[in-house]
């Protein structure tokens, strides 16, 4: 995949839990080379639209579709997703203890490689490519050995993130609020670390609720979303003016334009 | 004597067998053999109406009579090769359908002050040297099995580690099961350790057919002063075997115990443990794990009584469960008057992995001293199904995710074995049940 040619393209998402509706009606393009900060405040669907992409079963697509790389994601399961090169930053990673991180980064990293026809890493390869990732997010080499994400801080937690992703260098990486609980030196690291996977080839979806992480990782569109749906887009200007106007000016723009449509 | 038929029927084994059993001529022995027998006779097995023995109506043990085992043809070492694979022990011990078997063992080179020896030949020729001990502390009064062992004691593991000595490799006891169906073995181990001794037991028990042999297990632990026993117990018997072990443990001044059962595949399987801290600052460890499937039923019912002052105990069991099996935990903790600053703590974990398996967790907790720390929990739960998605989006597939946690879930168990062989063979019977390449990053 080349800079340019269509990674994502969503149009008219509805997504549900249980019944209530809480994604209504997502169109996003996403295009190789790309970085795309979506933003907006609690409760406006960002993460659904995460969790969603990310194939989580609580969440029913219930209209729309989403095509990724030209296929239906709909019809792939979260392991399928991975494989194809679609990676979620969760906001809160699941700690599971008995579980060590090294353990889970080459089972990761062996599925995909062997879903593309590439052969394992053996031990040292594998090794060598997770220090240098751990050194990018000045990560102790002690973490590798110890329990995904048990008894770690909440900034380590999101940096084990980050660090996944740069191990599996997903094609298409969507980070779910992975800036907010990050004091400012673990927001610069996990910035440079985007921006060092930044290529022609691969794309970021950058779930945020506030500006801050977008002043290091310079998007290349800000959407808005509100109750469920996409309200504004517009360039990485957009996310400096909604930092110092907040949102609601938004939300009552779009709550204008929905009256207007209306009549 | 009038007892039910299946009572009768093993009383009529006895009165064929009393001649031989050694050390018959022995006074205290003969009387308690004897003693043990009449209480068989007089009550039988237990009620379903006992709640440790709920469940005992759905076994064969009440309708059955097990007849004594008797292996089809003699062993060689070869045959216990499959079993043992990784087997470096220095110094073991097999029993075949529980009699010791010399040729198929080896002992050679063990420290000043360590004995071991099978009980039958020590009941024969020093039967002095077990007068204080042996049936002085396992319970014959309380569930007919431990009766029936008795009366029918005759041959199992006699270790003592005198005064001071120290065994620095671990003794590998390996029980074979070899009778045909509807056979019992009643195994009977003794252990004393002496003061500030220092030994570990690894026992495996086998069985080489797929029969349904009943094993009835008894060991004594005698622990003295500043004594440090590792006792490890590896279940490896088919899934139509039945295993019950009482295990009873005394333990002196400042000793320590600490003990890892690991259920194996029968479809009975009963460790019974009692351990008695009868001095200050006494130590123990119970850990236990088990998998149970398909109908199988695994029980461990523990007891610990802290009888003196600084007494610590740890036990944490962890069952998963899977098709229609059953896996019971109950564990009474009894903390008596004069054991204060007592620190006693219990954990039962269980995770079910069918809808039609079962847990059944009764910790209890029983304190009649003031100043002490005490606490127990239980869960039982299903695999987290969020923890399966954050590693299915990490590209693992859904069996593999949840291989993965199961085996997660075991491992705060392997992880405090400090016996490496052990640990190793458990990682990889495990990693053969649940996992995917290689255990050891995990």
């Amino acid at each position: 995949m080349n800079r340019g040619q269509g990674m994502l393209s969503v149009t008219d998402l509805h997504a549900a839990i249980g019944d209530k509706p809480i994604l209504t009606g997502i169109d996003l393009e996403i295009k190789a080379g790309e970085v795309h900060a979506i933003m907006g405040p609690n409760g406006s669907g960002k993460s659904t639209l995460a969790y969603v992409l990310a194939g989580h079963e609580h969440y029913k697509v219930t209209s729309g579709t989403i095509l990724y790389q030209g296929r239906d994601l709909t019809r792939l399961n979260p392991e399928e997703r991975a494989r194809e090169g679609l990676f979620l930053a969760f906001q809160y990673p699941i700690e599971i203890p008995g579980v060590s991180n090294i353990y889970l980064l080459k089972a990761a990293l062996n599925a995909i490689r062997k879903h593309r026809g590439q052969a394992e890493l053996d031990a040292m390869e594998f090794l060598s490519l997770v220090k240098e990732k751990m050194e990018w997010l000045s990560m102790e080499e002690d973490l590798l050995y110890r329990s995904v994400n048990e008894g770690f801080s909440g900034g380590e937690k999101k940096l084990n993130e980050v660090l996944q992703l740069a191990v599996l260098e997903p094609r298409l990486a969507i980070l779910d609020e992975t800036d907010s609980g990050l004091d400012i030196d673990a927001l610069k690291l996990v910035a440079e670390a985007v921006n060092r996977l930044r290529s022609p080839e691969h794309a970021f979806l950058i779930v945020t609720h506030y500006q801050r992480l977008l002043d290091y990782i310079i998007p290349d569109y800000v959407h808005v979303m509100s109750h469920g749906r996409i309200v504004k887009s517009g360039g990485s200007t957009l996310a400096l003016e909604l930092e110092k106007r907040g949102y609601a000016w938004i939300e009552q723009e779009a709550a204008r334009e929905a009256k207007a449509g209306a009549k | 004597m009038i007892g039910t038929d299946i009572q009768n029927g093993y009383y009529q084994d006895h009165r064929r067998i009393e001649n031989t059993l050694p050390g018959r001529k022995v006074p205290w022995l003969a009387r308690l053999r004897s003693e043990a027998l009449e209480r068989f006779m007089a009550h039988g097995f237990p009620s379903s109406r006992e709640e440790n023995w709920k469940y005992i109506d759905q076994l064969p043990l009440k309708r059955r009579h097990f007849r004594p085992a008797r292996a089809e043809r003699p062993l060689s070492k070869d045959d216990l090769v499959p079993y043992l694979p990784d087997d470096h022990a220095r110094w073991r011990m097999v029993f075949v359908n529980g009699r010791f078997a010399p040729s198929l063992s080896r002992l050679e080179g063990l420290p000043a002050g360590v004995t071991v020896s099978g009980l039958a030949a020590t009941l024969e020729h020093e039967p002095a040297m077990l007068e204080p001990y042996l049936g002085r502390y396992a319970d014959i009064n309380g569930q007919g099995f431990g009766a029936l062992n008795t009366a029918f004691m005759n041959d199992g593991a006699y270790i003592r580690l005198g005064p001071g000595a120290i065994a620095e490799e671990p003794v590998h006891l390996v029980y074979v099961a070899s009778g045909a169906g509807d056979s019992v073995a009643h195994v009977r181990n003794l252990v004393v350790a002496g003061e500030n001794s220092q030994g570990t037991l690894v026992e495996t028990y086998l069985s080489l057919d797929d029969e349904s042999c009943f094993t009835n297990v008894i060991t004594e632990v005698i622990s003295a002063q500043g004594a440090h026993l590792a006792h490890y117990k590896l279940g490896q018997e088919s899934v139509r075997t039945l295993h019950l072990a009482g295990i009873y443990i005394h333990q002196g001044r400042n000793s320590q115990y600490a003990a890892c059962n690991v259920a194996g595949d029968g479809q009975w399987v009963r460790n019974d443990l009692n351990v008695v801290l009868d001095a200050e600052g006494g130590d123990c460890i119970l850990n236990g794990l088990y998998f149970t499937a398909a109908h199988q039923q695994v029980e461990h019912h523990t007891r610990i009584d802290h009888r003196a002052g600084h007494g610590t105990s740890r036990q944490l069991y962890k069952g998963v469960m899977d098709d229609h099996s059953r896996g019971i935990f109950s564990g009474r903790v009894v903390v008596h008057p004069n054991a204060q600053k007592t620190d006693a703590r219990q954990t039962n974990n269980n995770l079910l992995l069918s809808e039609n398996a079962e847990a059944i967790s009764r910790p209890q907790l029983e304190i009649y001293a003031d100043d002490v720390k005490c606490a127990h929990g239980s869960t039982v739960g299903y695999l987290d199904e969020e923890a399966l998605f954050y590693l299915r989006s990490r590209a693992l597939d859904e069996d593999h995710a949840r291989n993965l946690l199961v085996y997660a879930f075991a491992s705060d168990i392997l992880q405090q074995i400090t016996l490496m062989p052990v640990r190793a063979y458990l990682e990889r019977r495990l990693a053969n049940r649940f996992l995917k390449g290689p255990p050891s990053e995990a």
